[in-house]
């Protein structure tokens, strides 16, 4: 019974795990240079899923506020509602640090009515939205250098390049 | 302006790269200048900002003006901008070198290369210069991504070592992102100081999260940074790639991995659990004892000048990691020392195995045969390098030998110092075997020694793009070792706030 809990209970960072095993093992032991990158892209992919695990709570929902909600908070910053130009925030915040140790007024403003508990977290989605451009990337640089192999020696098999570089040299 | 300055050490290249590789499509001699004038704002930035962080001390700068733990900061201290500064420096210098190189080796895409190989220094650069723990694994990955590309712009075999390097240096950032997504779970921040304040306000060293998030840190980083036995991907990359490229990457990419795991493990990770709470010292320990040793007796065995070099560097990495896990001042001074020295040391001796590439076509270590008379330049740059690897006073190798030494006996890791010195003995035979064969030439048994009899002699030295970079190189080497003082002073200023004197350290 515990065992089954834990294992329901972590279900996708059990998945996370089995992901990432499968393609280190894809990484590691496959001949063929794609399916090397097929294991490459699970990999990466487990990490998402781990990322994206974090960021749920139960009962929460995504992290927008509703029309009224944004209203009362900005009612709180005064006259102030319309700009929404982040950099210009970004700069009272950082003036509210340099005149006293305040707590930056970012995302504080209204937090009273706000609770934190009914919203996903955002962070790591961000952070994920990075992460999979840098894994499309890595995949599209490997394939080109996949695609390269393949001009120069005609195959995509692993021991056949390894027996031409034993074989000839260059 | 100069409030910009640690901005600027980052965007110069970067922006240079986004026009290069505009202007580079439709004129392809414009692309030199501009790299040169891009990197060389760089290191005028870099120098500007160490000369802040020394009158003035820890730098802040907000990215875009966001306050710390929303946005993205850059905190400078002694060591950041000591690193950033050698970082830009050897930039600019293989740019130089990379002048009539690129177009002879890489001649159909030059505009490309000289974009990607500004992209690999702003990758470099931001990993040395940024606060956020997740900003630093992107431009991991950036600089990465990149330096696959340098790599296989080479020969077949360099294509088939990029393929391999872009597996296992992904395998290496993905665990060092898997590392941060740990620690985020704990901390609930990615700013490296924000973490560390909260690790020890909450006491959060005992949990086993912290312990398995340092774990996949280490790991990432020794796997990008070749610590034996996790290089297998390094030699055939720096031995085949375009010379350029090892001249760029082979002192750079291992060096700064090797800032990264300083920086986890002082600055993130406290010194007082990475030392004295996990008390892995004496594995890790012996474990760059054997990277050492695996390093230069590898290295004996290479006929392949370059590929002889690659071995030096798994070496001196062994140098480095053994030097900061022996957790004592003297040893943390030598390992950044040494990191910043063989830096210089390094792209010395790959700048001559590029020249010797250049004026032969061989890349084999008898190729250097009669090379004294013909190219005394050259070989004076080389020796310069070689003695300064084989640590021989007044070269920046001795100084920094001289402090791992002293924190290896100061901890008691005899084993570490008897493998510095063999290591010290193996290179000292490498390099006096390379300077037997350019004094004397090789042995006409060993069938190069026919067809030289008539030009061995002739003085014919290198063209100046390429010897120049080799010349500063090494009278910096001899700066650096001259100068020593004062770049020790910065490091120990950087050591001072962790306390590394209390006596809970050993």
């Amino acid at each position: 019974m515990e065992l089954l809990k834990a294992i329901v209970g972590g279900m996708n960072y059990w998945i996370f795990i089995i992901l990432m095993m499968i393609g280190l093992y894809a990484m590691i032991t496959k001949n063929n240079l794609v399916k090397k990158l097929i294991g490459m892209s699970i990999f990466q992919t487990s990490i998402l899923l781990f990322f994206i695990s974090l960021a749920v709570k139960e009962g929460a929902t995504i992290p927008i506020l509703h029309h009224d909600q944004a209203h009362a908070k900005q009612g709180d910053h005064g006259e102030g509602g319309k700009h929404s130009d982040p950099s210009h925030k970004g700069k009272e915040a950082a003036s509210a640090i340099e005149e006293g140790k305040e707590k930056p007024s970012v995302s504080h403003a209204g937090s009273s009515k706000i609770d934190p508990d009914r919203f996903t977290n955002p962070l790591p989605h961000v952070l994920m939205l990075t992460a999979i451009v840098v894994g499309v990337s890595t995949l599209g640089v490997a394939l080109s250098i996949t695609q390269k192999l393949y001009t120069e020696f005609g195959t995509i098999e692993e021991n056949e390049i390894l027996d031409q570089l034993k074989s000839g040299d260059d | 302006m100069i409030d910009q300055a640690p901005a600027i050490v980052l965007l110069a290249p970067f922006l240079t790269a986004v026009l290069v590789v505009l202007v580079g499509m439709k004129y392809e001699r414009a692309c030199f200048p501009l790299v040169l004038l891009g990197l060389s704002f760089s290191v005028a930035a870099a120098v500007q900002t160490i000369l802040q962080v020394v009158e003035a001390g820890t730098l802040r700068y907000y990215m875009g003006g966001w306050p710390p733990p929303f946005g993205i900061e850059f905190r400078i201290d002694g060591l950041n901008a000591l690193v950033a500064l050698t970082v830009s420096t050897v930039a600019l210098i293989s740019a130089v070198y990379s002048k009539n190189r690129v177009p002879e080796e890489n001649g159909d895409k030059i505009s490309i290369y000289y974009t990607l190989l500004l992209l690999v220094v702003t990758g470099l650069l931001g990993m040395v210069l940024t606060g956020d723990a997740f900003n630093l694994y992107v431009l991991l990955e950036v600089s990465a991504l990149t330096s696959y590309a340098l790599i296989a712009m080479g020969t077949r075999r360099a294509t088939v070592a990029a393929f391999k390097y872009a597996i296992i240096g992904t395998i290496g950032a993905s665990f060092y992102l898997l590392g941060v997504g740990y620690l985020y779970i704990k901390t609930g921040s990615l700013n490296m100081f924000d973490i560390h304040e909260v690790l020890v306000a909450e006491d959060l060293h005992r949990s086993t999260t912290v312990l398995v998030a340092f774990i996949l840190i280490t790991v990432g980083v020794w796997i990008k940074m070749a610590f034996f036995p996790l290089h297998a991907w390094l030699p055939n990359s720096y031995t085949f790639a375009p010379t350029t490229t090892s001249c760029l990457l082979g002192p750079l990419v291992t060096k700064v991995m090797v800032y990264v795991m300083i920086r986890m493990m002082l600055t993130v990770f406290d010194p007082v659990y990475t030392f004295v709470q996990l008390n892995w010292g004496d594995i890790v320990v012996w474990m760059a004892v054997i990277a050492i040793l695996v390093g230069s007796l590898s290295a004996l065995a290479q006929t392949d000048l370059r590929r002889m070099l690659a071995f030096l560097i798994v070496a001196e990495v062994g140098y480095m990691v053994g030097g900061v896990w022996l957790a004592n001042t003297a040893g943390l001074v030598g390992a950044i020392y040494h990191l910043i020295a063989d830096v210089f040391m390094t792209l010395c001796v790959f700048l001559f195995a590029g020249i010797v590439f250049a004026k032969t076509g061989k890349r084999e270590i008898t190729a250097t045969h009669g090379l004294f008379a013909k190219m005394p330049l050259t070989m004076a740059g080389l020796a310069v390098g070689a003695l300064s690897l084989i640590g021989i006073p007044p070269t920046a190798g001795f100084f920094s030998k001289w402090y791992l030494i002293q924190g290896g006996m100061a901890s008691g890791h005899w084993g570490y110092v008897v493998a510095l010195l063999i290591s010290s003995l193996a290179m000292a035979v490498l390099f006096f075997r390379i300077f037997e064969y350019a004094l004397f030439g090789v042995k006409p048994a060993e069938g190069h020694g026919d067809h030289h009899a008539g030009d061995q002699g002739k003085f014919s030295e290198a063209s100046a793009s390429i010897l120049l970079p080799l010349m500063g190189t090494a009278s910096l080497v001899l700066l650096i070792g001259i100068f020593n003082q004062s770049i020790v002073s910065i490091i120990t200023d950087f050591l001072v706030q962790f306390n590394l004197a209390d006596p809970m350290f050993r």
